[in-house]
């Protein structure tokens, strides 16, 4: 009884901008993925002992934030400021808000976490009656509550429309673009800020290792020895906009988005991967393309036993054995609420100069995995890309970016 | 043509009511009490049957996921809905914050040993996922948050959602008391939850409401004329929903104005149009 998912209008994506622990900026990304230089070192954050490997965004202990937001002062926002500062993105943004007026622009993010790194380290610095100190309590809100993120955006860019904080594991900032799109479309709004950020944290540390889906070496995806995924932190944030407003030819956009849910295990995806399926096909609807349109596929590709083989199915079922995929968390490790930006953005990187990323660590292709693994880089153009995430409580979006 | 503020009109009915407070256990107690018929008396609300979840997965369940259940299950009872065909938006400003407790708790031991089935608990569409299990839905399902508005934050994505797809949308809200000492942090006393199933405008619905943002300006957000209503309102941010729940309950041609953040708003015109 649900309608069919009708073709959207494509949303450009007019900037866009991205720090993992591969550098601060698109053009550090950029030249690593084309270097093939990974950015996860053995694990030294905090005083954490556990064996694993992280993709760690460098210098977010050596500076506070300050000039009227010191009370938003965590790392998570920390890392938001400093993916804000890189490629010219705040000066699009102010564009924007010129163009639209500041009560037009809405903010879309998405974080799993958020600034949790704040309570656990309260919660270490409990008084002898058991209380948290006052100097963290004054700034949950602003810290580590779920919207923290943003209403520190919109604080930063001086922004008055809509926000909203997206908070679905790992499928957060994937999902940022589907809301983004229904607010568009409603009128709600003219442009939108979309992004995610999520930061390292002792929860998710100990909270993998618990689940035992840490690698001990560098996350190696769709290897047939492949044994769990590494930790990274990213942020990364996009402009869009109405494609018949910005059209440029040979701009980026977003062509197409599918939301699902697997409604079968909380940290398991569905074994024959029905709940992936669905958001790949409803994506594919959106954009009005069929499978053969499609050029690359980044995918989840986490590096867990369960994930990769799944997703191996679903792939491979709607595409057959043909269109190249990889992993890219070889390079960032997996940035969680962050990852959607991450590898949408990632996306845009292959569609704007040309290359497909060949998946980092994995030495052999697990022969159970059907798909069109590539381990090698590629120089080749690149119209459209589809790129997948899911995660826990089996949330899955899938999106698809291309260039008009 | 420019879409203008003005015009950002948005039509949906609603078809199923889900609710759960102290005072207020289920829809047609909640009216009766918001309708004056029966007196506002918050008894501690007992541990909500949240029937759906398979046994297992409700004895694993946190309370945040047994009122959020229980909420949707009696609203999407009510709409006759099958739950697969339903997309699900789930509110709430902190989620899993008793969860959250107790993984800080573990964090701050040398040991730092934490439960896997606690961890993949805490993440904030637990109770979004636990729906999803128990419907075996596959449609969309988001978590979001937005402090103490995340109820109109919900709403406006449940509507944009249903007006976009042209198809039904559960929306849920809810926030429970936080544990000490995470209240020294963020004190909510009570606990409350609300769920909506929002469809395309039809006349075989419970009323019918048009959302539209307006800027914040002399016009106040809508309160309650109860005090002690009043103050549920302000203590829990799902709570904000009582207005809207209010009007529901009285019926007729009235308008409701739901903060958002702090320079807009979002204004319900209630349809006087009922079965």
């Amino acid at each position: 009884m649900q309608p069919n998912v009708q073709p959207m209008r494509p949303l450009t994506l007019t900037a866009y901008t991205l720090v993992t622990a591969n550098g601060r900026g698109l053009s550090p990304v950029l030249q690593a993925l084309r270097e093939r230089r990974s950015a996860l070192t053995p694990c030294d954050f905090e005083d954490v002992t556990l064996k694993t490997y992280i993709g760690r965004a460098e210098g977010l202990e050596d500076f506070s934030l300050g000039n009227g937001l010191e009370q938003f002062d965590c790392r998570n926002n920390r890392l938001a400021w400093l993916g804000l500062q890189q490629d010219g993105f705040m000066v699009a943004v102010a564009e924007a808000k010129q163009r639209y007026g500041a009560h037009r622009v809405a903010v879309v993010m998405g974080t799993s976490t958020s600034g949790i790194l704040e309570t656990e380290h309260a919660y270490q610095a409990r008084d002898r009656t058991g209380s948290l100190p006052a100097r963290y309590t004054s700034r949950y809100r602003y810290t580590h509550n779920m919207f923290a993120l943003g209403h520190f955006v919109r604080t930063c860019l001086g922004l008055r429309g809509p926000a909203t904080v997206i908070s679905t594991a790992c499928s957060s900032s994937a999902k940022v673009f589907a809301t983004a799109d229904r607010l568009l479309r409603a009128g709600i709004c003219d442009a939108a800020i979309v992004g995610g950020v999520d930061s390292l944290c002792l929860t998710t540390l100990y909270g993998f290792s618990a689940l035992q889906l840490l690698s001990t070496s560098p996350c190696r995806p769709c290897d047939e020895d492949r044994d769990g995924l590494s930790l990274g932190e990213a942020a990364g944030f996009a402009l869009l906009e109405s494609s018949e407003r910005v059209s440029r030819r040979g701009a980026v956009a977003l062509l197409g988005y599918g939301e699902s849910s697997d409604g079968y295990h909380m940290s398991h995806p569905h074994p024959e991967g029905t709940g992936a399926v669905k958001a790949i096909r409803d994506a594919l609807m959106r954009a009005g393309l069929t499978p053969s349109d499609i050029d690359y596929i980044n995918l989840h590709g986490t590096a867990t036993r369960a994930n990769d083989a799944v997703e191996d199915k679903a792939v491979s079922g709607l595409f057959g054995t043909t269109t190249p995929c990889s992993s890219t968390k070889g390079w960032t490790g997996h940035t969680l609420g962050a990852a959607g930006i991450t590898e949408a953005l990632i996306s845009v990187l292959c569609l704007k100069h040309g290359f497909l990323p060949g998946t980092l660590n994995c030495e052999r292709i697990d022969p159970a995995l059907h798909s069109h693994i590539l381990r090698n880089n590629e120089v080749r153009p690149v119209r459209r890309i589809l790129s997948n995430i899911f995660g826990f409580g089996g949330n899955n979006c899938s999106l698809i970016l291309g260039t008009l | 043509m420019q879409p203008d503020p003005g015009d950002a009109l948005m039509k949906v009915s609603i078809h199923g009511i889900g609710l759960l407070a102290a005072g207020l256990e289920g829809w047609p107690a909640g009216r009766a009490v918001l309708l004056g018929i029966k007196p506002f008396v918050p008894v501690a609300v007992q541990d909500p049957d949240a029937s759906l979840l398979p046994p297992n997965e409700r004895r694993r369940s946190s309370d945040c996921v047994r009122w959020a259940v229980h909420v949707a299950q009696e609203a999407i009872v009510q709409s006759g809905f099958d739950p697969r065909d339903v997309a699900t938006v789930f509110a709430s400003s902190g989620g899993e914050m008793g969860v959250l407790d107790t993984l800080c708790r573990s964090l701050a031991t040398p040991e730092r040993v934490i439960s896997p089935t606690l961890f993949h608990q805490s993440v904030h569409n637990t109770a979004s996922g636990y729906w999803g299990i128990a419907t075996t839905c596959q449609q969309s399902a988001t978590a979001l948050s937005c402090y103490d508005d995340s109820f109109a934050a919900g709403l406006l994505e449940a509507v944009t959602f249903v007006r976009a797809e042209e198809g039904p949308v559960l929306l849920v809200a809810y926030d429970l008391p936080v544990p000490a000492p995470l209240n020294e942090a963020r004190p909510i006393m009570t606990g409350f939850a609300v769920a909506l199933v929002l469809a395309p405008p039809s006349h075989r619905s419970l009323a019918s409401m048009s959302l539209r943002l307006d800027e914040a300006n002399q016009e106040k957000p809508t309160g309650m004329d109860d005090s002690a209503l009043d103050l549920v309102r302000q203590d829990n941010p799902a709570a904000r929903s009582l207005p809207l729940l209010n009007a529901i309950a009285t019926g007729g041609s009235q308008t409701v104005r739901l903060g958002l953040l702090d320079s807009q708003q979002l204004v319900l015109d209630l349809d006087p149009c009922r079965n």
